[in-house]
């Protein structure tokens, strides 16, 4: 009668996950005290949880606070646990899952942006490319020579891995990103 | 003027001290009255403190673990804060076991460590470890302290975020420099709390009146409480019994809720899970309203998840917020302390309950009568050999009407303990059931021994977990703790070999301990006394002169050797798929789990 019921244990019980996995944004705000981020991030790994993004500084040195945001991947259920472990942490103080907040302020998703630094080496042709391709994803160039430019940009993480793919036949030598910075339109706060 | 500037300094001259004095009138300032620790080069200037004043007894324990386990057991039989103070590096590594056993336990701990100078930190220096990075996952919080000034707050801030909330362990590293160095002191009083760690408290009023409504409506309901009852305090245990007397709900309990609700009382069904009683199990299953009153649904609670009391609505009262919906979706969620809430809860039914038709649950109730006649808890006994049922329940017999506390190990005589030995109160009964830590017991029947020096202190242990903290007589004997050594010996890892037997075809892969010590003379070799059992007819005398012994003993039961923990709800199992004892024939057993149950457990 039972058989097709997943074989499962008393011991240790292992279901099989039939909820899908969503992406969300969370923005962590912590006291910015030595260990912290490891407390964070030991927790991700510790207890299986994923991290896509990760960023982290302080936003109000009075106050001792740092601001960590955190781009992670899980079902409904997931995301709920990750949210009151994060907060049980005893530097923590608030959490605040980005995305469930845009829902129920009526937006599809919080603002996200990104920047990012892009060094091309090039010459001849590829160098007027790479700057009309760069002035078209409204890039910077920040340092320059004969043989290289530094661009940066910043958009949403879609908008950045578009450029970086586009720089890669025009000799793209190295790239670092941020990581997201995400926050919720309209006047209220965190 | 003058006058006043002259008080200052005498007042701020007073609060002018070293670091180790700072860590001795920190813990005094905190009600501690006893430490166990094991000194070491990175501790010696708080050793050096110790060794000058009377207010705070040290307990020298053989091994860091033992001091973390006395700690924890000194915290569960008091309700106070456990201290334990160890060195740097291979000090702080031995007391990682104790500190996740209490973080799983949420048992209140502070652990003190010393760490090597704070210029030599992170110059792989000798005795030098990563304490607050090894430790992080397995303290509720640490700290390093990094200035003297800081040190005072620090310990303050530690006794409170072990104790509130859900407890748990916590860490200090103080490295030594910061011990000789001196300091300003600053009491409790005066030190500003860390604002972002808050516990809730109170339950959310509405919640708490949906589960009101809901229980009146029930028909097949069941309370199922656990460690929490007994960390929130006595008033919770009054109030949940209370509630039960109100409601005339039947109530089990996990392991670490043992004692909550007598089990002597009317309405109690035994203890719940893998090694639950029958109507403890059925009873969770059929129900159709599910109150969990401060335990987290375990999974040696839950069996198969999916089959996991599949009809009832659930309402679940945890301090902890992140307890909730964690393993099982629940109906009423209320997050506050267990006693704040039964409080409220017990008021609303008082107000409410006028109406209610009394037999309503008669139907209930008549099922669990049912069910508890399947007499789950029966074993076959023997006139040749000392059955190790039999040997709890006449350690019961004769230990009930005394002063009692009782600590285990880990395995058989654990389940064996919780299944036989009734338990009438709360914090008296100690035993590690989350990380499930064998060499827990023996340590921790000191820590409860240093505490209640008058009462009787049992520690019933198996053969192999005994050996794991057994150097502690040592510590015994020096205190002239009388703790009790009750070991069911089997000869065998049982639970292992049960196992083994459930699982593996019989094949007893290193579960047998070949070259057993002669405990008697292990006793008398540490200064104790051994006795030696192997009769039934014998074993109530000599429970007797064990009880009688004013010094550590160390008792040998000789138990049959392959009896085997019952009922069981096997592998892959749901809770109305119990294994009962007159069921369990070698056959039934052999394919009592499937394949696939196998590849689970």
């Amino acid at each position: 009668m039972n058989a097709h019921l997943q074989p499962t244990g008393s011991a240790y019980f292992i279901a099989k996950e039939t909820e899908i996995a969503e992406k969300h944004t969370l923005s962590v705000l912590v006291a910015n005290e030595p260990g912290v981020l490891a407390r964070v991030i030991g927790l991700f790994s510790g207890r299986g949880y994923n991290i896509e993004s990760l960023t982290v500084s302080e936003t109000e040195h009075e106050a001792h606070l740092s601001r960590i945001t955190i781009v992670t991947r899980g079902t409904p259920h997931v995301l709920e646990q990750i949210k009151s472990q994060l907060e049980r942490l005893v530097p923590v103080h608030r959490v605040v899952d980005l995305t469930v907040r845009a829902g129920s302020l009526g937006h599809d998703r919080p603002i996200e942006r990104e920047v990012a630094l892009v060094k091309v080496k090039g010459t001849g042709e590829n160098r007027a490319e790479t700057l009309r391709l760069a002035d078209a994803f409204h890039a910077k160039v920040v340092d320059a020579t004969v043989e290289h430019f530094i661009l940066e940009i910043t958009g949403k993480s879609s908008k950045i891995d578009q450029f970086v793919a586009v720089m890669k036949p025009l000799g793209l030598l190295e790239v670092c990103r941020t990581g997201i910075a995400a926050m919720n339109r309209g006047a209220q706060g965190m | 003027m003058s006058g006043g500037n002259s008080e200052m300094d005498a007042a701020t001259k007073d609060n002018r001290m070293t670091g180790a004095e700072i860590v001795l009138r920190a813990l005094k300032d905190n009600g501690v009255e006893v430490i166990f620790g094991y000194p070491g080069g990175a501790v010696l200037p708080i050793y050096d403190e110790i060794h000058q004043q009377e207010d705070i007894k040290h307990i020298l324990v053989r091994h860091e673990q033992g001091a973390g386990h006395m700690a924890e057991g000194y915290a569960r039989s008091t309700g106070k804060v456990g201290v334990m103070l160890v060195t740097s590096g291979p000090g702080a590594t031995n007391a990682v076991t104790p500190l996740q056993d209490a973080l799983m336990d949420s048992i209140p701990l502070v652990c003190l460590s010393g760490q090597v100078p704070s210029s030599l930190i992170g110059s792989d220096a000798f005795q030098e470890c990563d304490t607050v990075g090894i430790t992080r996952p397995c303290t509720k919080h640490n700290w390093l302290v990094k200035d003297v000034n800081e040190l005072a707050a620090i310990i303050h801030e530690a006794f409170r975020i072990a104790k509130s909330g859900r407890p748990g362990p916590v860490l200090v590293d103080i490295p030594k420099d910061i011990q000789f160095a001196t300091g300003t002191y600053t009491p409790p009083s005066a030190v500003p709390i860390q604002t972002s760690y808050q516990p809730k408290v109170d339950g959310d009023i509405r919640r708490i009146e949906e589960a009101v409504a809901l229980m009146k409506t029930a028909r097949r309901p069941v309370i199922y409480s656990g460690g929490g009852v007994i960390n929130s305090g006595d008033a919770a245990t009054r109030l949940l019994r209370e509630l039960v007397s109100l409601t005339n709900f039947p109530i089990t309990s996990t392991l670490m809720g043992l004692g909550c609700y007598p089990a002597s009382g009317t309405n109690w069904l035994g203890m719940l899970g893998m090694h639950g009683t029958y109507e403890a199990n059925m009873a969770m299953h059929d129900a159709d309203v599910m109150i969990c009153i401060g335990a987290r649904f375990d999974d040696r609670i839950t069996g198969r998840l999916n089959a996991f009391s599949p009809n009832s609505k659930k309402i679940h009262i945890d301090i902890d917020p992140s307890s909730i919906n964690k393993i099982v979706r629940v109906d009423v969620p209320i997050a506050g302390d267990v006693g704040r809430v039964l409080e409220e809860m017990v008021r609303l039914w008082h107000a409410a309950s006028a109406d209610l038709d009394t037999a309503r649950l008669n139907d209930w109730w008549g099922d669990i009568a049912r069910w508890r006649g399947r007499r789950s808890l029966s074993y076959k006994p023997s006139d040749d050999v000392i059955m190790p049922q039999y040997a709890i329940q006449r350690l019961h017999a004769l230990t009930k009407d005394r002063d009692t506390y009782i600590t285990t190990e880990v395995g058989q005589h654990q389940m064996w303990a919780a299944q036989f030995y009734g338990f009438e109160a709360p914090n008296r009964w100690m035993t590690s059931g989350g990380l499930g830590t064998m060499g827990y017991g023996f340590p921790a029947a000191i820590g409860v021994q240093v505490a209640h020096p008058d009462s009787l202190v049992i520690d019933i242990a198996g053969d192999a977990s005994i050996q794991m903290c057994i150097q502690e007589m040592s510590c015994a004997v020096q205190y002239g703790l009388p703790v009790k050594i009750f070991i069911l010996n089997n000869q065998y890892m049982g639970m292992v070999r049960q196992w083994q037997q459930l699982l593996h075809g019989n094949r007893l892969s290193n579960s047998y301990t070949e070259a057993m010590p002669d405990f008697v003379k292990l006793a008398e070799a540490y200064g104790g006394v051994g006795i030696r059992c192997e009769k039934p007819g014998e074993l109530d005398d000599a429970i007797r002169r064990m009880i009688d012994s004013p010094a550590p003993v160390i008792f040998d039961c000789r138990v049959a050797n392959l009896a085997n923990c019952f009922p069981m709800i096997p592998s892959g199992k749901a809770h109305n798929e119990m294994l009962l004892p007159d069921e369990a024939t070698d056959e039934a057993v052999a394919t009592a789990i499937d394949a696939k149950g196998r590849q689970l457990v």
